[in-house]
Protein backbone atom coordinates (compact mmCIF):
# COMPACT_ATOMS: atom_id res chain seq x y z
CA UNK A 1 0.00 0.00 0.00
CA UNK A 2 1.20 3.78 -0.75
CA UNK A 3 2.35 5.71 2.13
CA UNK A 4 0.14 8.72 2.44
CA UNK A 5 2.01 10.18 5.35
CA UNK A 6 4.45 9.24 7.47
CA UNK A 7 6.15 10.95 10.70
CA UNK A 8 9.44 10.51 12.13
CA UNK A 9 10.72 11.58 15.27
CA UNK A 10 8.31 14.24 15.39
CA UNK A 11 9.41 16.97 18.45
CA UNK A 12 7.48 20.21 19.57
CA UNK A 13 7.48 22.54 22.21
CA UNK A 14 5.43 25.22 23.01
CA UNK A 15 6.82 28.47 24.49
CA UNK A 16 4.72 30.89 26.79
CA UNK A 17 6.19 33.41 29.27
CA UNK A 18 5.77 31.07 32.02
CA UNK A 19 8.40 28.82 30.11
CA UNK A 20 8.53 25.76 27.74
CA UNK A 21 6.17 23.07 27.38
CA UNK A 22 7.06 19.99 25.70
CA UNK A 23 4.05 18.75 23.82
CA UNK A 24 5.23 16.32 21.17
CA UNK A 25 7.95 13.85 22.28
CA UNK A 26 10.03 11.50 19.78
CA UNK A 27 6.60 10.64 17.44
CA UNK A 28 6.58 8.34 14.42
CA UNK A 29 3.98 6.45 12.66
CA UNK A 30 2.95 5.39 8.96
CA UNK A 31 -0.71 6.27 7.27
CA UNK A 32 -1.04 4.35 4.48
CA UNK A 33 -3.58 5.51 1.49
CA UNK A 34 -7.08 4.82 1.97
CA UNK A 35 -6.95 4.00 6.07
CA UNK A 36 -9.04 5.27 8.49
CA UNK A 37 -6.80 5.69 11.81
CA UNK A 38 -7.98 6.76 15.12
CA UNK A 39 -5.64 8.71 17.86
CA UNK A 40 -6.90 8.45 21.24
CA UNK A 41 -5.42 10.09 24.41
CA UNK A 42 -5.71 11.73 27.62
CA UNK A 43 -6.98 15.42 27.53
CA UNK A 44 -4.61 18.06 26.97
CA UNK A 45 -1.63 15.50 25.61
CA UNK A 46 -0.98 17.18 22.48
CA UNK A 47 -3.34 15.99 20.24
CA UNK A 48 -4.79 18.96 18.48
CA UNK A 49 -0.85 20.12 18.40
CA UNK A 50 -0.13 16.75 16.48
CA UNK A 51 -2.68 17.96 13.88
CA UNK A 52 -1.90 21.31 13.41
CA UNK A 53 1.66 20.04 12.50
CA UNK A 54 0.30 17.90 10.03
CA UNK A 55 -1.74 20.53 8.70
CA UNK A 56 1.15 22.57 8.56
CA UNK A 57 0.10 25.53 10.45
CA UNK A 58 3.01 25.06 12.83
CA UNK A 59 6.33 24.31 12.09
CA UNK A 60 8.12 21.19 14.51
CA UNK A 61 10.78 21.51 16.66
CA UNK A 62 12.68 19.17 14.67
CA UNK A 63 11.95 15.54 13.16
CA UNK A 64 10.14 15.11 9.93
CA UNK A 65 6.21 14.66 8.50
CA UNK A 66 5.97 13.84 4.77
CA UNK A 67 2.62 13.46 3.38
CA UNK A 68 3.19 11.86 -0.37
CA UNK A 69 6.45 12.09 0.27
CA UNK A 70 6.87 15.77 0.08
CA UNK A 71 7.38 18.02 3.41
CA UNK A 72 3.83 18.70 5.65
CA UNK A 73 4.70 23.02 5.27
CA UNK A 74 4.33 22.69 0.95
CA UNK A 75 2.00 19.70 0.74
CA UNK A 76 0.02 22.18 3.59
CA UNK A 77 -2.94 22.81 0.64
CA UNK A 78 -3.68 19.15 0.41
CA UNK A 79 -4.80 18.43 3.76
CA UNK A 80 -8.52 18.94 5.38
CA UNK A 81 -9.35 20.01 8.51
CA UNK A 82 -12.16 19.05 10.61
CA UNK A 83 -12.41 21.39 14.07
CA UNK A 84 -14.03 20.45 17.05
CA UNK A 85 -17.05 23.09 16.15
CA UNK A 86 -18.02 23.03 12.39
CA UNK A 87 -17.42 26.91 12.49
CA UNK A 88 -20.16 27.72 9.78
CA UNK A 89 -20.03 31.51 9.21
CA UNK A 90 -23.52 32.82 10.20
CA UNK A 91 -23.53 35.75 8.02
CA UNK A 92 -23.13 33.32 4.88
CA UNK A 93 -25.64 31.11 3.54
CA UNK A 94 -25.11 27.23 3.48
CA UNK A 95 -23.98 27.24 -0.20
CA UNK A 96 -21.56 30.55 0.70
CA UNK A 97 -20.28 28.43 3.77
CA UNK A 98 -19.05 25.47 1.14
CA UNK A 99 -17.32 27.65 -1.30
CA UNK A 100 -15.13 29.54 1.42
CA UNK A 101 -12.43 27.40 0.72
CA UNK A 102 -12.25 27.68 -2.55
CA UNK A 103 -12.65 31.10 -2.56
CA UNK A 104 -9.58 31.31 -0.40
CA UNK A 105 -7.50 29.22 -2.60
CA UNK A 106 -9.28 31.18 -6.01
CA UNK A 107 -10.27 27.83 -6.93
CA UNK A 108 -14.04 28.78 -7.75
CA UNK A 109 -15.22 27.90 -11.33
CA UNK A 110 -18.42 26.74 -13.24
CA UNK A 111 -17.12 22.86 -12.65
CA UNK A 112 -17.46 23.58 -8.38
CA UNK A 113 -20.60 24.74 -8.98
CA UNK A 114 -21.56 21.51 -10.53
CA UNK A 115 -19.72 19.67 -8.17
CA UNK A 116 -21.35 21.36 -4.77
CA UNK A 117 -24.68 20.98 -6.17
CA UNK A 118 -23.86 17.26 -6.57
CA UNK A 119 -22.24 16.81 -2.83
CA UNK A 120 -25.62 18.52 -1.85
CA UNK A 121 -28.15 16.11 -2.97
CA UNK A 122 -26.02 13.44 -1.87
CA UNK A 123 -25.57 14.47 1.32
CA UNK A 124 -29.36 15.87 1.61
CA UNK A 125 -28.78 19.52 1.71
CA UNK A 126 -30.05 20.60 -1.45
CA UNK A 127 -32.97 21.87 0.13
CA UNK A 128 -30.84 24.03 2.65
CA UNK A 129 -28.48 25.77 0.21
CA UNK A 130 -29.76 28.98 0.77
CA UNK A 131 -30.89 28.73 4.65
CA UNK A 132 -28.55 30.33 7.07
CA UNK A 133 -26.11 27.30 8.71
CA UNK A 134 -28.52 29.07 12.12
CA UNK A 135 -31.62 26.97 10.43
CA UNK A 136 -29.68 23.74 10.50
CA UNK A 137 -29.65 20.80 12.83
CA UNK A 138 -26.23 19.92 14.44
CA UNK A 139 -25.70 16.83 12.37
CA UNK A 140 -26.42 18.44 8.98
CA UNK A 141 -23.91 21.86 10.25
CA UNK A 142 -21.35 18.62 10.54
CA UNK A 143 -21.91 17.37 6.95
CA UNK A 144 -22.07 21.12 5.78
CA UNK A 145 -18.44 21.64 7.23
CA UNK A 146 -17.55 18.46 6.02
CA UNK A 147 -18.62 18.79 2.47
CA UNK A 148 -16.25 22.58 2.90
CA UNK A 149 -13.25 20.52 3.41
CA UNK A 150 -13.94 17.94 0.66
CA UNK A 151 -14.46 20.61 -1.91
CA UNK A 152 -10.45 21.59 -1.95
CA UNK A 153 -9.99 17.84 -2.27
CA UNK A 154 -7.59 16.88 0.52
CA UNK A 155 -5.12 14.11 -0.05
CA UNK A 156 -5.51 13.32 4.48
CA UNK A 157 -8.60 14.52 6.24
CA UNK A 158 -7.65 15.43 10.04
CA UNK A 159 -10.58 15.47 11.93
CA UNK A 160 -9.94 17.09 15.75
CA UNK A 161 -12.90 15.20 18.08
CA UNK A 162 -15.37 16.47 15.50
CA UNK A 163 -18.36 15.17 17.11
CA UNK A 164 -17.78 16.00 20.43
CA UNK A 165 -19.93 19.37 20.63
CA UNK A 166 -23.08 16.97 20.07
CA UNK A 167 -25.13 15.43 22.11
CA UNK A 168 -24.39 11.58 22.39
CA UNK A 169 -27.75 10.50 20.13
CA UNK A 170 -26.98 13.10 17.13
CA UNK A 171 -23.28 12.01 17.67
CA UNK A 172 -23.43 8.43 16.85
CA UNK A 173 -25.39 9.55 13.59
CA UNK A 174 -23.28 12.02 12.61
CA UNK A 175 -20.01 9.50 13.00
CA UNK A 176 -22.15 7.12 10.65
CA UNK A 177 -22.80 9.60 8.14
CA UNK A 178 -19.27 11.24 8.45
CA UNK A 179 -17.34 7.77 8.23
CA UNK A 180 -19.94 7.01 5.06
CA UNK A 181 -19.01 9.99 3.63
CA UNK A 182 -15.75 9.71 4.10
CA UNK A 183 -15.27 6.60 2.81
CA UNK A 184 -17.62 7.02 0.12
CA UNK A 185 -14.72 9.13 -1.17
CA UNK A 186 -12.22 6.83 -0.46
CA UNK A 187 -10.18 9.49 1.62
CA UNK A 188 -7.47 9.49 3.92
CA UNK A 189 -8.54 9.94 7.39
CA UNK A 190 -6.63 10.72 10.73
CA UNK A 191 -9.27 10.87 13.69
CA UNK A 192 -8.39 12.57 16.73
CA UNK A 193 -10.68 11.74 20.01
CA UNK A 194 -10.68 10.89 23.52
CA UNK A 195 -14.09 8.49 23.05
CA UNK A 196 -12.28 4.85 22.92
CA UNK A 197 -15.58 3.55 21.51
CA UNK A 198 -15.72 5.95 18.75
CA UNK A 199 -12.17 5.14 17.30
CA UNK A 200 -12.84 1.26 17.86
CA UNK A 201 -15.75 1.85 15.57
CA UNK A 202 -14.70 4.48 12.84
CA UNK A 203 -10.74 3.25 12.54
CA UNK A 204 -8.81 0.55 11.01
CA UNK A 205 -6.48 1.33 13.44
CA UNK A 206 -5.58 3.12 16.48
CA UNK A 207 -2.82 4.85 18.11
CA UNK A 208 -3.10 5.39 21.93
CA UNK A 209 -0.95 8.44 23.27
CA UNK A 210 0.46 8.66 26.28
CA UNK A 211 0.11 12.26 28.47
CA UNK A 212 1.97 15.01 28.00
CA UNK A 213 4.54 15.48 25.90
CA UNK A 214 2.46 12.83 23.68
CA UNK A 215 4.39 9.80 22.73
CA UNK A 216 2.67 6.39 20.85
CA UNK A 217 1.86 4.26 23.88
CA UNK A 218 0.39 1.41 21.82
CA UNK A 219 -0.74 0.62 17.93
CA UNK A 220 -4.13 -1.84 18.05
CA UNK A 221 -5.12 -3.32 14.69
CA UNK A 222 -9.04 -3.12 14.62
CA UNK A 223 -10.59 -6.18 12.91
CA UNK A 224 -14.12 -6.69 13.56
CA UNK A 225 -16.50 -9.05 12.66
CA UNK A 226 -19.79 -7.24 10.73
CA UNK A 227 -22.36 -8.84 9.31
CA UNK A 228 -22.75 -6.87 6.18
CA UNK A 229 -21.20 -3.84 5.04
CA UNK A 230 -18.96 -2.20 7.92
CA UNK A 231 -20.58 0.70 9.75
CA UNK A 232 -19.48 2.57 12.74
CA UNK A 233 -23.01 2.06 13.98
CA UNK A 234 -22.83 -1.97 13.32
CA UNK A 235 -19.17 -1.89 14.07
CA UNK A 236 -20.19 -1.17 18.50
CA UNK A 237 -22.22 -4.71 18.30
CA UNK A 238 -19.51 -6.68 16.80
CA UNK A 239 -18.33 -9.34 19.56
CA UNK A 240 -14.20 -8.10 19.06
CA UNK A 241 -15.27 -4.53 20.70
CA UNK A 242 -15.75 -4.99 24.04
CA UNK A 243 -12.18 -6.81 24.29
CA UNK A 244 -10.28 -4.06 21.99
CA UNK A 245 -12.39 -1.19 24.47
CA UNK A 246 -10.85 -3.03 27.42
CA UNK A 247 -7.56 -3.15 25.92
CA UNK A 248 -7.43 0.27 24.98
CA UNK A 249 -8.72 1.25 28.26
CA UNK A 250 -6.05 -0.84 30.04
CA UNK A 251 -3.27 1.01 28.01
CA UNK A 252 -4.69 4.65 28.52
CA UNK A 253 -5.12 3.88 32.31
CA UNK A 254 -1.03 2.70 32.68
CA UNK A 255 -0.53 6.06 31.40
CA UNK A 256 -2.21 7.84 34.52
CA UNK A 257 -0.71 5.03 36.63
CA UNK A 258 3.04 6.69 35.67
CA UNK A 259 1.69 9.95 36.38
CA UNK A 260 0.85 9.31 39.68
CA UNK B 1 -39.01 37.09 18.47
CA UNK B 2 -40.76 40.54 19.13
CA UNK B 3 -44.56 41.09 17.89
CA UNK B 4 -45.05 43.94 15.92
CA UNK B 5 -48.18 45.86 17.01
CA UNK B 6 -50.20 45.74 14.00
CA UNK B 7 -49.41 41.89 14.45
CA UNK B 8 -50.62 41.98 18.32
CA UNK B 9 -53.53 44.10 17.01
CA UNK B 10 -54.51 41.44 14.67
CA UNK B 11 -54.59 38.81 16.99
CA UNK B 12 -57.32 40.79 19.95
CA UNK B 13 -59.83 39.84 17.47
CA UNK B 14 -58.93 36.37 16.56
CA UNK B 15 -61.55 34.19 17.57
CA UNK B 16 -59.07 31.18 17.13
CA UNK B 17 -57.00 32.13 20.28
CA UNK B 18 -58.35 32.02 23.55
CA UNK B 19 -59.73 34.80 25.95
CA UNK B 20 -56.86 34.82 28.19
CA UNK B 21 -54.46 35.06 25.66
CA UNK B 22 -56.52 37.60 24.38
CA UNK B 23 -57.02 39.62 27.50
CA UNK B 24 -53.33 39.59 28.40
CA UNK B 25 -52.82 41.30 25.00
CA UNK B 26 -54.73 43.52 25.36
CA UNK B 27 -53.63 44.39 28.55
CA UNK B 28 -50.30 44.51 27.33
CA UNK B 29 -51.56 47.09 24.08
CA UNK B 30 -53.48 48.99 26.70
CA UNK B 31 -50.79 49.81 28.68
CA UNK B 32 -48.53 50.89 26.04
CA UNK B 33 -51.22 53.14 24.92
CA UNK B 34 -51.35 54.94 28.40
CA UNK B 35 -47.72 55.20 27.92
CA UNK B 36 -48.13 57.50 24.60
CA UNK B 37 -51.18 59.34 26.10
CA UNK B 38 -48.99 60.18 28.98
CA UNK B 39 -46.21 61.08 27.17
CA UNK B 40 -47.86 63.25 24.58
CA UNK B 41 -49.36 64.73 28.28
CA UNK B 42 -45.98 65.87 29.87
CA UNK B 43 -45.14 67.66 26.29
CA UNK B 44 -48.85 69.42 26.36
CA UNK B 45 -48.25 70.47 30.03
CA UNK B 46 -44.88 71.48 29.73
CA UNK B 47 -45.35 73.80 26.41
CA UNK B 48 -48.60 75.44 27.92
CA UNK B 49 -47.14 76.22 30.83
CA UNK B 50 -44.11 77.89 29.19
CA UNK B 51 -46.92 79.54 27.10
CA UNK B 52 -49.20 80.82 30.03
CA UNK B 53 -45.76 82.17 32.02
CA UNK B 54 -44.39 84.20 29.46
CA UNK B 55 -47.99 86.05 28.92
CA UNK B 56 -48.71 86.36 32.07
CA UNK B 57 -45.08 87.71 32.61
CA UNK B 58 -44.48 85.07 35.37
CA UNK B 59 -41.37 84.63 33.33
CA UNK B 60 -39.26 87.08 30.86
CA UNK B 61 -40.31 86.23 27.16
CA UNK B 62 -37.46 88.20 25.93
CA UNK B 63 -34.91 85.60 27.72
CA UNK B 64 -37.19 82.51 27.91
CA UNK B 65 -38.91 82.86 24.63
CA UNK B 66 -42.16 81.33 23.79
CA UNK B 67 -43.51 78.14 21.85
CA UNK B 68 -45.40 80.56 19.99
CA UNK B 69 -43.00 82.82 19.41
CA UNK B 70 -40.16 80.09 18.43
CA UNK B 71 -42.79 78.87 15.72
CA UNK B 72 -43.34 82.07 14.49
CA UNK B 73 -39.82 83.06 14.00
CA UNK B 74 -39.26 79.64 12.11
CA UNK B 75 -42.12 80.62 9.76
CA UNK B 76 -40.84 83.88 8.94
CA UNK B 77 -36.66 82.23 8.75
CA UNK B 78 -38.45 79.41 6.84
CA UNK B 79 -39.75 81.99 4.10
CA UNK B 80 -36.66 83.20 2.86
CA UNK B 81 -35.31 79.93 3.45
CA UNK B 82 -32.55 81.60 5.61
CA UNK B 83 -33.09 78.45 8.48
CA UNK B 84 -32.70 75.70 6.05
CA UNK B 85 -29.53 76.65 4.97
CA UNK B 86 -28.44 76.60 8.15
CA UNK B 87 -29.72 73.66 8.93
CA UNK B 88 -28.32 72.68 5.55
CA UNK B 89 -24.70 73.49 6.91
CA UNK B 90 -24.84 71.77 10.22
CA UNK B 91 -26.05 68.59 8.07
CA UNK B 92 -23.28 68.48 5.38
CA UNK B 93 -20.89 68.89 8.12
CA UNK B 94 -22.29 66.27 10.23
CA UNK B 95 -22.34 63.48 7.78
CA UNK B 96 -18.72 64.79 6.36
CA UNK B 97 -17.36 63.43 10.08
CA UNK B 98 -19.69 61.05 10.57
CA UNK B 99 -18.20 59.29 7.29
CA UNK B 100 -14.54 60.26 7.83
CA UNK B 101 -14.67 58.65 11.44
CA UNK B 102 -16.40 55.94 10.47
CA UNK B 103 -13.72 55.45 7.61
CA UNK B 104 -10.43 56.51 9.67
CA UNK B 105 -11.91 54.43 12.86
CA UNK B 106 -12.27 51.32 10.75
CA UNK B 107 -8.81 51.70 9.01
CA UNK B 108 -6.86 52.56 12.10
CA UNK B 109 -8.45 49.64 13.81
CA UNK B 110 -7.40 47.36 10.80
CA UNK B 111 -4.12 48.50 11.51
CA UNK B 112 -3.96 48.27 14.34
CA UNK B 113 -5.42 44.24 14.46
CA UNK B 114 -2.78 43.61 11.59
CA UNK B 115 0.65 44.37 13.43
CA UNK B 116 0.44 43.79 16.96
CA UNK B 117 3.85 45.69 17.41
CA UNK B 118 1.68 48.54 16.19
CA UNK B 119 -0.87 48.66 18.51
CA UNK B 120 0.95 48.18 21.20
CA UNK B 121 3.28 51.29 20.88
CA UNK B 122 -0.11 53.31 19.98
CA UNK B 123 -1.93 52.52 23.09
CA UNK B 124 -0.90 55.10 25.53
CA UNK B 125 -1.36 57.76 23.31
CA UNK B 126 -5.23 56.27 21.76
CA UNK B 127 -5.94 55.99 25.59
CA UNK B 128 -4.92 60.01 26.38
CA UNK B 129 -6.48 61.24 23.43
CA UNK B 130 -9.60 59.14 23.81
CA UNK B 131 -10.15 60.94 27.39
CA UNK B 132 -8.84 64.61 26.64
CA UNK B 133 -12.41 66.26 26.61
CA UNK B 134 -12.09 67.46 22.68
CA UNK B 135 -13.60 70.85 23.12
CA UNK B 136 -10.33 71.89 24.90
CA UNK B 137 -8.63 71.30 21.56
CA UNK B 138 -10.98 73.43 19.34
CA UNK B 139 -9.58 76.81 19.72
CA UNK B 140 -5.81 75.18 18.25
CA UNK B 141 -7.73 73.92 15.18
CA UNK B 142 -9.06 77.37 14.82
CA UNK B 143 -5.25 78.73 15.23
CA UNK B 144 -4.22 75.99 12.98
CA UNK B 145 -6.56 75.91 10.58
CA UNK B 146 -8.34 79.40 10.13
CA UNK B 147 -11.97 79.79 11.44
CA UNK B 148 -13.68 77.95 8.09
CA UNK B 149 -15.40 74.42 7.68
CA UNK B 150 -12.17 72.48 7.82
CA UNK B 151 -12.02 73.11 11.39
CA UNK B 152 -15.32 72.44 12.67
CA UNK B 153 -14.87 69.04 10.78
CA UNK B 154 -11.52 68.59 12.24
CA UNK B 155 -12.87 69.22 15.52
CA UNK B 156 -15.83 67.18 15.44
CA UNK B 157 -13.92 63.94 14.17
CA UNK B 158 -11.68 64.25 16.68
CA UNK B 159 -14.43 63.95 18.91
CA UNK B 160 -15.74 60.50 17.98
CA UNK B 161 -12.55 58.77 16.25
CA UNK B 162 -10.65 57.75 19.01
CA UNK B 163 -13.74 55.99 21.13
CA UNK B 164 -14.49 54.28 17.56
CA UNK B 165 -11.20 52.71 17.31
CA UNK B 166 -10.46 51.63 20.06
CA UNK B 167 -13.84 49.83 20.57
CA UNK B 168 -13.40 48.25 16.95
CA UNK B 169 -10.35 46.97 17.74
CA UNK B 170 -11.43 45.22 20.97
CA UNK B 171 -14.02 43.77 18.82
CA UNK B 172 -11.77 42.45 16.42
CA UNK B 173 -9.48 40.98 18.49
CA UNK B 174 -12.55 39.50 20.50
CA UNK B 175 -13.17 37.47 17.22
CA UNK B 176 -13.59 33.67 18.42
CA UNK B 177 -9.35 32.06 17.74
CA UNK B 178 -11.06 28.62 16.00
CA UNK B 179 -12.69 30.85 13.40
CA UNK B 180 -9.05 32.46 12.14
CA UNK B 181 -7.72 29.13 12.67
CA UNK B 182 -10.88 27.72 9.94
CA UNK B 183 -9.37 30.07 7.29
CA UNK B 184 -5.81 29.29 7.88
CA UNK B 185 -6.95 25.27 7.73
CA UNK B 186 -8.44 26.13 4.31
CA UNK B 187 -5.47 27.68 3.14
CA UNK B 188 -5.55 31.43 3.79
CA UNK B 189 -3.93 34.15 4.84
CA UNK B 190 -4.25 36.87 7.06
CA UNK B 191 -5.84 39.21 4.51
CA UNK B 192 -8.64 36.16 4.07
CA UNK B 193 -8.76 36.41 7.65
CA UNK B 194 -9.81 40.16 7.40
CA UNK B 195 -11.97 39.80 4.75
CA UNK B 196 -13.74 36.58 5.35
CA UNK B 197 -14.42 36.53 8.98
CA UNK B 198 -13.07 39.98 11.03
CA UNK B 199 -14.82 42.51 8.81
CA UNK B 200 -17.90 40.54 8.50
CA UNK B 201 -18.25 38.97 11.94
CA UNK B 202 -17.62 42.96 12.87
CA UNK B 203 -20.70 44.43 10.88
CA UNK B 204 -23.09 44.09 14.12
CA UNK B 205 -20.34 46.13 15.75
CA UNK B 206 -19.71 48.58 13.16
CA UNK B 207 -23.54 49.52 12.86
CA UNK B 208 -23.94 50.28 16.71
CA UNK B 209 -20.52 52.02 16.53
CA UNK B 210 -22.22 54.25 14.04
CA UNK B 211 -25.45 54.93 16.10
CA UNK B 212 -23.00 56.48 18.60
CA UNK B 213 -21.04 58.18 16.21
CA UNK B 214 -23.73 59.97 14.89
CA UNK B 215 -25.10 61.91 17.75
CA UNK B 216 -20.88 62.58 18.87
CA UNK B 217 -20.39 64.08 15.08
CA UNK B 218 -23.25 66.42 15.76
CA UNK B 219 -21.71 67.40 19.73
CA UNK B 220 -18.48 67.84 17.59
CA UNK B 221 -20.09 70.19 14.81
CA UNK B 222 -22.14 72.15 17.31
CA UNK B 223 -18.91 72.95 19.02
CA UNK B 224 -17.49 73.63 15.98
CA UNK B 225 -19.64 76.22 15.15
CA UNK B 226 -19.74 77.72 18.22
CA UNK B 227 -16.27 78.76 17.83
CA UNK B 228 -15.39 79.11 13.76
CA UNK B 229 -18.66 78.93 11.93
CA UNK B 230 -20.39 81.70 9.62
CA UNK B 231 -23.42 79.68 9.34
CA UNK B 232 -25.01 76.85 11.18
CA UNK B 233 -27.12 76.12 13.78
CA UNK B 234 -24.04 75.96 16.40
CA UNK B 235 -23.65 79.60 14.93
CA UNK B 236 -27.26 80.42 14.80
CA UNK B 237 -27.41 79.70 18.99
CA UNK B 238 -24.17 81.41 19.43
CA UNK B 239 -24.90 84.57 17.58
CA UNK B 240 -28.37 84.64 18.93
CA UNK B 241 -27.41 84.49 22.15
CA UNK B 242 -24.52 87.23 21.85
CA UNK B 243 -27.70 89.80 19.92
CA UNK B 244 -30.16 88.42 22.58
CA UNK B 245 -32.70 86.65 20.04
CA UNK B 246 -33.42 84.41 22.63
CA UNK B 247 -35.74 82.83 20.06
CA UNK B 248 -32.94 82.16 17.58
CA UNK B 249 -31.44 80.41 20.30
CA UNK B 250 -34.47 78.34 21.46
CA UNK B 251 -35.48 77.24 17.89
CA UNK B 252 -32.34 75.99 16.98
CA UNK B 253 -31.92 73.64 20.06
CA UNK B 254 -35.58 72.69 19.13
CA UNK B 255 -34.67 71.89 15.70
CA UNK B 256 -31.35 69.87 17.04
CA UNK B 257 -33.52 67.54 19.03
CA UNK B 258 -35.35 66.73 15.85
CA UNK B 259 -32.40 66.48 14.13
CA UNK B 260 -30.40 64.08 16.40
CA UNK B 261 -33.55 62.14 16.83
CA UNK B 262 -34.74 61.85 13.10
CA UNK B 263 -30.39 60.53 12.49
CA UNK B 264 -30.74 58.33 15.01
CA UNK B 265 -33.77 56.57 14.17
CA UNK B 266 -32.43 56.00 10.79
CA UNK B 267 -29.33 54.19 11.85
CA UNK B 268 -31.37 51.98 14.41
CA UNK B 269 -33.43 51.29 11.37
CA UNK B 270 -30.95 50.29 9.50
CA UNK B 271 -29.56 48.16 12.28
CA UNK B 272 -32.63 45.99 12.01
CA UNK B 273 -32.98 45.63 8.14
CA UNK B 274 -29.40 44.42 8.97
CA UNK B 275 -30.67 41.95 11.71
CA UNK B 276 -33.60 41.13 9.67
CA UNK B 277 -31.09 39.76 6.72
Amino acid sequence: MKEMLSIDRLNYSYHSLNGETQAISDLSFKVYEGEFVAFVGPSGCGKSTLLSLIAGLITPGSGSILINGQEAKEAGKNIGYMLQKDHLLDWRTTFKNLTLGLEIQNKLSKSSYVMINEMLSTYGLINFQNAKPTELSGGMRQRAALIRTLLLEPDILLLDEPFSALDYQTRLEVADDIWGIIHKEKKTAILITHDIGEAISMADRVFVLSERPATIKAEIEINLTIDGIRTPLRARSAPEFTSYFNQIWKELNTNEAIQA
Amino acid sequence: MKQSKRNLKRIVSDTNVSVAQRTYIKKYLSMLQTVKIIQLLILIFFLAAWEITTRLNIIDSFVFSSPVKVVDCFLEMAKDGEIFYHIGITLAETFISFALVILIGILVAVLLWWNERVSRVLEPYLVVLNSLPKSALAPVFIVWLGANMKTIIVAAVSVAVFGSIITLYTNFKEVEEDKLKLIRTLGGTKKDILLKVILPSNIPVIISVMKVNIGLSLVGVIIGEFLAAKAGLGYLIIYGSQVFRLDWVIMSIVILCILATILYKVLTWIEKKYNNN
